[in-house]
């Protein structure tokens, strides 16, 4: 075995902590990208995370405008009401031109990719949460100690977003 | 570079991809798929045909993409490609890897 295939990434576990429409696209990026080369890619959703597997909220995530200096407007002015819904229709419309799908389709996507899913246990029990409240393709509900045991195995890298 | 198939010499780059789909026949293609691992089904046919039309029509190749237009769901792209379905399946229909990361 060459150098390069020992230090070859083959599992990917991304943990997805925010809610902001950036953050959840990223997370769905690298884990759909993981999968289109052949890579394993698990998500575990957590605190605010788990709105992007929530049904009643996967469809309404926002940018966030305050405290976001790459969003080059005044930061009161970030605050204004409808800011908010703007800036998240026009990210929006770029993403469709760039045939990046919607959160729900997305879901879905990487649950077609052999992608897994889980929710964090605890933070579901913090925010009231039941299963039934969450995506129904959901591959389950851990511990952080069972999500640790999915890291098993050479090549296997983590990530907090 | 040039690499020997099916008693044909081809232009390739050096990640293996056919750099003149001209170059490219069905017998060429299932040695492609041999050296992947794969034995060409009808259902592969059926995905290799649709790439190779939405190559020469220039439309981008994304995996959404063979979800919402092509002859398979993105479930059954990945059994019929495993690790890598839309790399490894440009590669053995003679088109040039996807420069698409969704």
């Amino acid at each position: 075995m060459s150098t390069n295939e020992k230090a070859a990434v083959k599992k990917m576990l991304l943990i997805l902590s925010k809610a902001t429409l950036d953050n959840v696209y990223a997370c769905f990026i690298l884990a759909n990208g993981a999968r289109m080369e052949g890579i394993e890619a698990e998500i575990f959703f957590t605190f605010f995370g788990l709105e992007a597997i929530q049904k009643k909220k996967m469809e309404r995530l926002h940018v966030a405008t305050v405290g976001n200096p790459a969003m080059h407007i005044p930061t009161m002015l970030g605050g204004l009401p409808g800011m908010e819904g703007l800036a998240t229709s026009m990210m929006k419309k770029e993403m469709e031109k760039l045939d990046i799908p919607q959160v729900p389709e997305f879901l879905e996507i990487l649950s077609a990719s052999g992608a897994k899913l889980w929710a964090c246990k605890l933070a579901m029990e913090m925010f009231h949460l039941e299963k039934g409240d969450l995506y129904d393709d959901l591959d389950g509900i851990l511990t952080v100690g069972g999500f640790y045991d999915r890291a098993k195995g050479d090549g296997t890298h983590l990530m907090f977003i | 570079m040039k690499k020997e198939i099916a008693g044909a010499s081809l232009d390739v780059n050096e990640e293996g991809y056919l750099t003149d789909f001209a170059q490219w026949n069905r017998e060429i293609g299932t040695e492609l798929a041999k050296e992947e691992g794969i034995e060409l089904t009808d259902d592969h046919w059926q995905v290799l045909t649709f790439l190779q039309e939405s190559f020469n029509h220039s439309e981008p190749l994304s995996i959404r993409g063979i979800g919402k237009r092509g002859p398979v769901s993105i479930k059954q792209f990945y059994e019929l490609f495993p690790e890598g379905p839309l790399k490894k399946a440009s590669k053995i229909a003679g088109i040039p890897k996807p420069s698409s990361c969704i």
